[in-house]
């Protein structure tokens, strides 16, 4: 297995290109998270864990604007999202790409189409390069050339999440936000994509933050790893730390039946 | 890197040393320069004569995305297919993994069969009747299927969805009564106030009422129910079986021993069946009515008289002309929506494509049985 994990600098030194400080979401009555910090640094893969339901995914969407927080902060590339004028908050969106759960790919365009959506939108390409970039973005992501022009309707889950992928990484975004990439892959297809990630992290530059449930993508691509509970970060660093925690919950998500397999699995 | 740096534009710069050709690169080759990109390129490719070598100097390239990677090795490629040596060099660590990483590779373009337009024309009609040719067999496969579903339920009606059948008629029926009288009222209205105009050239203003309440009761009631029932429970009957047909909860009924025709369909059809002759009922009362404000106002018609003249204008066999085709074009519409239900396909777009032509359909036929209707109840009389 790759070693991917960059030489580890001191947290204190390194840029964050995500930071959010005393973040408070909630819907109606009910609270999600309250006082939540958590910072993202630029070149790494984050890990993002913690139990169903304790919004993970509502973190995600507060971070890309899609759900109203009630108090806090979130800055992006160290812009704060709630001072900036529509013209910067596009500029930003289109440094980062987002790879949703379910792919969320349009139904009625094919792979390609898909994949030139943000390019038609945001660029000024020649239809040969349209043609050659989106091409190119479907070979990245590990498609053959001809699910390009395939309706997502066609495609198995993982080459829906590829195609996905392909989308998200249009731009060249500096971030790539993944929900649950592996989550309905079997474990070879999940490995290919984690490699994947690691390799397109590796020569892209990105900054990945990786909502998972997949423990072999937290021992094997992730340099750090954030766990989500009782809305607020209960743990941030690398899975050495994880592993050393004694909060019960990752106690129990790191040294469960499940995990000992993979860890002895690396061993 | 901060944004508010001066974007810097790609720029190539092209120097000769005997037989070679060294190109130095500087500023940004990114997507968001791609048309300078595209041009430093072409003129690049313009001035290269007959040198052996050509070495692209990529140190004081600022930033390179995959878009800068790609054209520039295509350009190496190409330069190499017309006999020329190109090669990078300087490149930064990060620039040279990302180039190695989109190596050029040409991407056959899918060849595009031509056809003649009179060809696909043609071509096309004819699918079209084939396929209506079909949707018609399928119409009443499906009537047999359904038929034999309520049979099932017929024998057994401990399996009959009571709550369901109510829910249905609530929506239908129920919710529908405020739109369907309204409209109702208006075109009683308007069939009164354009009635007097034309009836009182000839003196015979009071004819109105045989004119209002014979159009209304026979025709007019009904039709305007029906469409307005193919437009408000048709479509939502079409798009919820369409997006359970989407989701694999139709799939999920049939492996759990359930008939989707028997749970969702049954019910909603009966429910269509009950409906809309009660629907029709109101909508020739709310005509009528309409019909009589309009003659009292603009016809001097009092409602006494309105009255008197309608009893010896209509018969009971006026309104069962109108209420008797009800319960078919409830049929009618019901089949259709879900038919156009359970062929959506995988896409937002097929939902929306299904739900327009169940709409579209429904409305079609529901006016062709109509005809049909007229002629027969013209022939034997009644």
């Amino acid at each position: 297995m790759l070693d991917t994990r960059p030489h580890l600098v001191a947290e204190t030194q390194r840029e964050a290109v995500i930071r959010v400080r005393g973040l408070e979401v909630g819907f109606g009555e009910r609270t999600i998270m309250k006082g939540l910090d958590l910072d993202v640094y630029r070149g790494e893969i984050l890990g993002f864990v913690g139990a169903s339901g304790t919004g993970k995914s509502v973190l995600t969407r507060a971070v890309l604007g899609l759900v109203p927080k009630r108090a806090g902060s979130i800055e992006v590339f160290g812009e704060d999202v709630d001072e900036l004028s529509p013209a910067s908050r596009k500029a930003i969106e289109r440094r980062w790409g987002v790879l949703f759960q379910f792919g969320a790919l349009f139904s009625s365009l094919t792979v390609k189409e898909n994949v030139q959506v943000p390019m038609r939108e945001y660029l000024h390409l020649s239809d040969r390069l349209l043609d050659e970039l989106a091409m190119l973005k479907i070979e990245m992501v590990g498609l053959k050339p001809d699910a390009a022009d395939k309706l997502p309707s066609e495609l198995s889950g993982g080459m829906i999440k590829r195609a996905a992928l392909a989308r998200a990484l249009a731009l060249d975004p500096e971030i790539l936000f993944l929900d649950e990439p592996t989550s309905g892959l079997d474990p070879i297809g999940a490995g290919e994509f984690d490699d994947l990630i690691a390799t397109l992290q590796r020569t892209l530059g990105l900054t990945v933050f990786m909502v998972t449930h997949d423990l072999d993508s937290l021992h094997t691509v992730c340099d750090r790893i954030a766990a989500l509970g009782g809305g607020r970060i209960i743990a941030a660093g690398t899975i050495e730390t994880m592993l050393a925690s004694d909060h019960p919950w990752l106690k129990a998500y790191f040294h469960g039946k499940r995990a000992r397999a993979v860890m002895a699995g690396e061993a | 890197m901060a944004t508010s740096d001066i974007v810097r534009e790609p720029q190539l710069m092209v120097d000769r040393v005997g037989d070679e050709l060294r190109a130095t690169l500087t500023g940004r080759w990114t997507a968001d320069q791609a048309p300078a990109v595209e041009r430093c390129v072409a003129d690049l490719l313009a001035a290269v004569g007959d040198e052996r070598r050509i070495l692209f100097d990529l140190s004081e390239v600022e930033r390179l995305d995959t878009l800068g990677a790609w054209v520039l090795d295509r350009t190496r490629h190409d330069l190499g297919a017309e006999g020329h040596s190109a090669d990078f060099f300087g490149a930064k660590a990060e620039h040279h993994i990302l180039l190695n990483e989109v190596a050029y590779r040409g991407f056959q373009p899918n060849p595009v069969v031509k056809k003649s337009w009179l060809m696909d024309f043609l071509a096309e009609i004819g699918q079209g009747v084939v396929a209506a040719a079909k949707d018609f067999a399928a119409g009443i496969s499906f009537l047999g299927e359904v038929v034999v579903a309520m049979a099932r339920v017929a024998m057994r009606p401990r399996r009959f969805r009571g709550p369901s059948l109510v829910h249905h008629l609530e929506l239908i029926a129920f919710r529908g009564v405020p739109i369907i009288a309204l409209i109702s009222f208006l075109v009683g209205c308007i069939v009164a106030q354009q009635g007097i105009f034309q009836l009182n050239k000839f003196g015979a203003t009071p004819f109105v009422v045989d004119l209002v309440g014979i159009l209304t009761l026979r025709e007019v009631g009904v039709l305007l129910t029906a469409i307005m029932v193919a437009g408000r429970s048709g479509s939502s009957f079409t798009a919820e079986i369409g997006s359970m047909k989407m989701r694999e909860e139709i799939d999920a009924l049939r492996v759990m021993g359930l008939d989707p025709i028997e749970v969702l369909i049954v019910p909603r059809l009966l429910a269509l069946i009950i409906g809309l002759p009660l629907l029709t009922f109101l909508s020739d009362l709310a005509a009528l009515y309409g019909g009589g404000l309009v003659a009292w106002i603009y016809g001097d018609v009092s409602p006494d008289v309105f009255l008197s003249r309608l009893r010896a204008a209509i018969s009971l066999n006026t309104f069962l002309v109108g209420i008797i085709k009800a319960p078919f074009m409830a049929l009618i519409i019901g089949l259709i929506a879900s038919m156009e239900g359970l062929e959506v396909e995988g896409s937002a777009e097929s939902l929306g494509r299904h739900v327009t032509s169940s709409v579209v359909k429904a409305i079609f036929m529901v006016i062709v049985v109509d005809g049909l209707f007229a002629m027969f109840f013209a022939a034997i009389r009644y």
